[in-house]
């Protein structure tokens, strides 16, 4: 057992973390760390990961209709993606010394927290694709800054998620361009889609900077490297183009361009909805988790199996080492 | 190279039929997605799917090409009732437990993998390459099936009695894989076509191999059910295809 720090090493352990951290060095995971700088990696790489996984579900439920074979296929992989980022990150967790199996077990809990906008319900075709526009753009706004945080497996993880990420951006905005230029009927559901779809995504990027709990610690260990509203900003100001492109009208009537700053200046988000969602009364956040719940409970008997025959194989190998 | 005119309208439905059979199974597997029994999982069933819709998407592009009616993939997977469809019935079954799904996956990719085997020297170019991609893929499908019936088989006492379940239900299905129709006959003749009744040794050899080491039963075989081939389905298939043809019906002419 190691003795008990002093109070006086740890303040200057702190002293010389912290001086890593504003001379922009990576923190790897042999590195001493703050404990609330761990906890709050864990946090975020865990709603990270919990959110591709969820994440699956709602994009999930158009594999089977997709309308045809290129995109029924370009979906199928997208979900795959984002159930390998799922993995790669709880991986990530693992070199803070917190395995999967806890984690996963607070997201089956409902004590995890995951990116509410997979608490909205993908009704249409277009939401499909407004999701990979919209909801993949957001993310990789978010996670283009991450590249560069200082926990360096989570910043590694981050550069190779957000290459496929752009991927799945792509090929959304491509759906979106597509049934913007199709029939009638095509157009009105694109722009049902982002009228649906436009506030949530605003919504992922948290709080604003003011109410934002744990924001002033993320940046100041350079986990994130910007705020919320500063994130925010950038993604309404890279979207607003590309909706205009094709024609599709965002849903705020007070959006308008600001010369002096070179900005969108947008309307006021809906809070109540926001904490409303996060608190659990989304549309399908009791869906999501129940899913999640039956695809564990129904597959316990597999892992069980898996287990068990890993063991007779090894006491197999044994006795014939022996 | 261009099918001699005569067996053109033969090897259409027969490249019909080698895509209809991935492209059901695939969308069967594909249903799996984020609701697997673990992430790796997710991510295998999501790559077998994308596989078989993969091969589909060839094979029905063939079969449009060699028809030469103005039917490509899509028109062939979204345009056309159930009963122009002609899959064996074994891969329209749903999903039931992963126990179904896993020994379904090893049944059929058993058989398709010897299927694709023999095309890879197809005299039709693109066919043989087609195969050659697909083989590769069907490999891995049999290792990653195979081992998952090991393991439920000689797993616990729950997962030997699903897995055995599994096979007794299945096995009336299997039959189908191997029965030559009067094309596949005509086309074999040419090389075109395997006709599947020369496949169906080395199958039961290498399946009851599996079983035997997963520690289960083959079953005796009984009555085994057919239709497929001729477009006579199990209930199941309808649903399937409504759900999957759902857009390109309901907006005739729109492209995607
Ligand atoms: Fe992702
Ligand atoms: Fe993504
Ligand atoms: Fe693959």
């Amino acid at each position: 057992m190691t003795p008990p720090l002093s109070t006086a090493d740890d303040a200057t352990r702190q002293a010389e973390f912290e001086a890593r951290i504003a001379r922009g060095e990576s923190i790897e995971p042999k590195d001493w760390m703050p404990e609330k700088y761990r906890r709050q990696l864990v946090r975020m790489m865990s709603q990270h990961a919990h959110s591709e996984i969820v994440g699956m579900l709602p994009e999930g439920n158009w594999i089977t209709r997709a309308p045809s074979l290129r995109r029924k296929m370009s979906l199928l992989a997208k979900v795959q993606d984002e159930a390998g980022h799922g993995l790669y990150i709880y991986c990530g967790t693992e070199t803070l010394g917190v395995d999967r199996q806890e984690l996963v077990d607070q997201l089956l809990a409902g004590t995890a927290k995951y990116s509410s906008i997979f608490n909205y319900p993908t009704l249409t075709w277009a939401d499909i694709g407004a999701i990979g526009w919209l909801v993949d753009g957001a993310a990789i706004v978010n996670q283009t800054m991450l590249a560069k945080a200082s926990y360096g497996p989570y910043a590694r993880a981050m550069v190779r998620i957000c290459k496929e990420e752009n991927f799945h951006k792509r090929q959304g905005y491509e759906i979106m361009v597509t049934l913007a230029r199709g029939t009638p009927a095509q157009k009105a559901m694109a722009q049902d889609a982002l009228d649906r779809w436009w506030w949530p995504s605003l919504m992922m990027f948290g709080p604003h900077d003011k109410d934002s709990p744990n924001s002033d610690e993320l940046l100041k260990w350079g986990v994130k490297k910007k705020s919320n509203d500063e994130l925010r900003q950038r993604f309404v100001n890279l979207t607003i183009a590309q909706a205009k492109a094709i024609d599709l009208t965002i849903p705020d009537p007070e959006l308008r361009y600001d010369e002096a700053s070179g900005n969108w200046i947008f309307g006021a988000i809906d809070w109540d909805e926001f904490w409303r969602v996060v608190k659990g009364d989304g549309p399908c956040n009791r869906e999501r988790l129940a899913a999640r719940r039956k695809a564990h409970a129904d597959g316990e008997w597999v892992r069980a199996a898996a287990t068990a025959y890993a063991a007779k194989r090894a006491a197999r190998d044994a006795g014939a080492a022996a | 190279m261009t099918v001699a005119a005569a067996l053109a309208p033969a090897y259409a439905r027969y490249c019909q039929q080698l895509g209809d059979d991935r492209l059901i199974l695939g969308h069967r597997v594909s249903e799996w997605c984020g609701h697997a029994p673990i992430l790796e999982e997710d991510i295998a069933l999501a790559n077998i799917a994308l596989d078989l819709i993969g091969q589909a998407t060839f094979l029905l592009g063939r079969a449009g090409a060699v028809e030469n009616a103005g039917r490509d993939a899509d028109a062939l997977a979204f345009l056309r009732d159930d009963r122009a469809f002609r899959n064996a019935l074994m891969v329209e079954l749903p999903n039931g437990d992963f126990a179904v799904t896993i020994v379904r996956q090893f049944f059929f990719a058993s058989f398709s993998r010897l299927q694709l085997e023999a095309l890879t020297r197809s005299p039709d170019t693109e066919m043989a390459g087609i195969a050659a991609k697909a083989l590769k893929e069907a490999t891995y499908h049999v290792r990653h099936a195979a081992e998952w019936v090991v393991r439920l088989g000689d797993g616990t006492e729950e997962s030997r009695q699903r897995a055995q379940d599994a096979v007794n239900d299945l096995w009336r299905y299997t039959g189908e894989f191997f029965l030559t129709t009067s094309e596949e006959r005509a086309l074999a003749a040419e090389g075109l076509a395997v006709d599947p009744a020369t496949l169906q040794a080395e199958w039961e050899r290498s399946v009851r191999d599996v079983l035997t080491l997963a520690t289960l039963t083959t079953p005796a075989t009984s009555w085994m059910q057919r239709g497929g081939r001729d477009g006579k389905h199990t209930e199941h298939l309808g649903p399937l295809l409504a759900e999957m043809q759902v857009l390109p019906r309901s907006h005739p002419g729109a492209s995607w």
